[in-house]
């Protein structure tokens, strides 16, 4: 036992300190496409601002791997390590980054609703040691686009896992901007990756399209769900435009490598001097619409041109 | 490792003790592999979670989520003994059940206290720096829960638990009413989780719905850790080994965090984690055998 807590202790006194000076610290909660993407963006909205990692900075990145747990640890590790900046992609890693610190500058990202979340206690100018960007998804142009690619549509369908805050805060935006439009919302709440080809089972027959918004646990298991609407030809639409390329049929929304480079802006702007408190929240901006023909076809779906000729990527 | 990042993972092994001493009354004590854990650790955040912003007092908070946890080692308790369910099977009904409770609790799936007060808060702020204060504050409070414990299944009542547990059919010819102690085992160790999972959200500032997902792993974990580093017969001293265990596997998962160092890709996280734990369990028999040799 002794031994074992002597090769403990060596191997925290060995762990080797970082090169540069200013280490900027990216913490996810689990691993998926959007959310890399975010990281990813990142780390090209830093260099564009001549913050390049292995450079000027140090660009760490941990993910929490599912864990809210793990989550704590990553950011108690990152304020024991003293970073300069620390940059939680989603809700949990942005709590858990809030707790560890009051004095680290905090920049989330891909959060819904960080008022509610008690990150900051107003979007403008929030005070303190925290600032970041929102992802709020742009949900009546979503419904908008529902309506213009398939009119038909009286009833949509929405997968989401009822257990993560943003798709909860997102479906409930769906149903206001819907029932305006006239449109009816059926709930399929999904609870783990595996539930997805079920509930999107449970769909058909009861809805003429198909709705998934920026889900961690759906959007991680969506070809089950792209494989239901396929075969029974129902028009499946994301939140995400990274869904698009898997097999979704269109999205407009933001590209979370690009909400990332934003992100990595303002970071920049912490790093240059300005303090976080005095830097509002925003909204992430770009609205790319994505198509997919393939995907189209398989849905039974006939996109209408003057869609295709304004959308930013057409997947073949 | 940093010393913040070390009393860290010390805290949160110190709060995933409880999960542990509550894995080993169910796994151990009773033999009863319960997975109601997974459900009732967020249950205990949640309850502490909503009460707290409702303006209930900490403590008060912390004890409803001890017996909301205890409520639902009940029901799973029930669902064996009086209809006979596989006890694997009624921990998972159970479990399953729960987090649609969880999140009527909470209506919604995560509910933030980064603003509110807690247990801890009265301690902050006497000279103590904060990444100290909740270590020290909760080992304070494993250390009352394990002399508790020590104290409790030594008594008669936890004799006969214990009786219930290695051997029921001997146990009822003796005349324990086996039944009995099944469902103050479940109370017991689910309320243990519950409080684990109340103190998790007032020391790391929400409550998430999710928080619960491998509940049980890192539980027996804790539990096998304990039992293969601390070997004794003595009773206080595994239970010592359970808690040392938690604060064991978090550390391991510390460490593993620092893995990027040496050109591990972050999501090896878990993987590293596996063999540190895997690690601790070998070593100690590979040195033995070699003494032997």
């Amino acid at each position: 036992m002794r031994k074992l807590g002597l090769a403990l202790a060596a191997a925290v006194v060995a762990a080797p300190a970082l090169a540069a000076d200013i280490k900027v610290a990216v913490t996810a909660i689990v691993e998926h496409p959007a959310l890399d993407a975010a990281r990813d963006g990142i780390k090209e909205g830093l260099a564009a601002e001549g913050f390049t990692d292995g450079k000027e900075i140090d660009f760490i990145y941990q993910s929490a791997q599912g864990q809210p747990a793990t989550a704590a640890q990553i950011a108690k590790q990152f304020v024991g390590d003293a970073v300069t900046v620390i940059v939680p992609i989603s809700t949990p890693s942005a709590q858990a980054a809030v707790a560890a610190t009051k004095d680290i500058p905090i920049v989330f990202t891909a959060v819904t609703d960080p008022v509610a979340a008690e990150l900051v206690p107003s979007l403008e100018a929030p005070g303190g040691n925290v600032t970041g960007i929102s992802d709020m998804s742009p949900m009546a142009d979503h419904v908008a686009l529902i309506r213009e690619i398939t009119p038909n549509v009286k009833t949509i369908g929405v997968l989401f896992n009822p257990g993560e805050a943003n798709s909860v805060s997102l479906v409930n935006r769906l149903k206001e901007v819907a029932t305006a439009a006239g449109l009816a919302i059926v709930e399929a709440p999904v609870t783990k990756s595996a539930d997805v080809q079920a509930a999107a089972r449970g769909l058909v027959g009861k809805v003429d399209a198909m709705y998934v918004p920026t889900d961690n646990t759906v959007v991680s298991a969506l070809e089950a769900a792209i494989a239901v609407a396929d075969e029974n030809d129902i028009p499946f639409y994301s939140g995400d435009t990274d869904s698009v390329k898997r097999g979704t049929l269109a999205s407009i929304g933001f590209n979370y490598f690009d909400v990332g480079v934003e992100t990595g802006k303002v970071v920049a702007r912490v790093l240059k001097g300005e303090k976080p408190g005095a830097i509002d929240v925003t909204f992430a901006s770009g609205t790319d619409l994505f198509v997919n023909k393939s995907a189209a076809e398989k849905m039974g779906v006939t996109i209408p041109e003057s869609v295709i000729a304004r959308a930013n990527t057409v997947v073949e | 490792m940093s010393a913040i990042a070390f009393f860290g993972a010390v805290e949160l092994g110190l709060v995933f003790a409880f999960v542990g001493l509550g894995v080993y009354l169910s796994f151990r004590i009773l033999d009863f592999p319960d997975l109601t854990v997974d459900g009732s650790f967020p249950l205990g955040a949640a309850v502490a979670a909503v009460a707290l912003v409702g303006g209930v007092d900490p403590w008060l908070a912390t004890a409803a989520a001890i017996a909301a946890g205890a409520c639902a080692g009940l029901v799973t308790a029930f669902l064996n003994v009086r209809f006979g369910i596989l006890h694997l099977l009624a921990s998972i009904l159970t479990m399953i059940a729960l987090f649609s409770i969880n999140l009527r609790i909470m209506g919604r799936p995560n509910v933030p206290l980064l603003n509110q007060a807690t247990i801890i808060t009265p301690f902050y702020d006497h000279g103590l720096a904060a990444y100290l204060v909740r270590p020290v504050f909760l080992a304070v409070l494993v250390a009352i829960v394990v002399l508790g414990l020590a104290w409790f299944l030594a008594t008669d009542f936890g004799l006969a638990m214990r009786a219930t547990g290695a051997n029921p059919r001997m146990a009822r010819a003796q005349g324990i009413s086996t039944p009995v102690y099944i469902y103050t085992g479940m109370a017991l160790s689910n309320g243990l989780v519950g409080l684990a999972g109340a103190l998790f959200a007032q020391t790391n500032g929400f409550a998430d719905v999710t928080a619960g997902v491998g509940t049980i792993v890192v539980g027996l974990a804790a539990v096998i850790v304990g039992e293969t580093l601390f070997r004794s017969r003595r009773l206080w001293v595994v239970l010592v080994g359970v808690v040392a265990g938690s604060i064991l596997y978090r550390i391991a998962i510390q460490l593993a965090l620092s893995f990027d160092a040496i050109g591990l890709e972050p999501s090896d996280l878990n993987l590293a984690t596996a063999v540190l734990v895997a690690l601790a369990l070998i070593l100690p028999r590979l040195r033995k055998s070699r003494a032997a040799a």
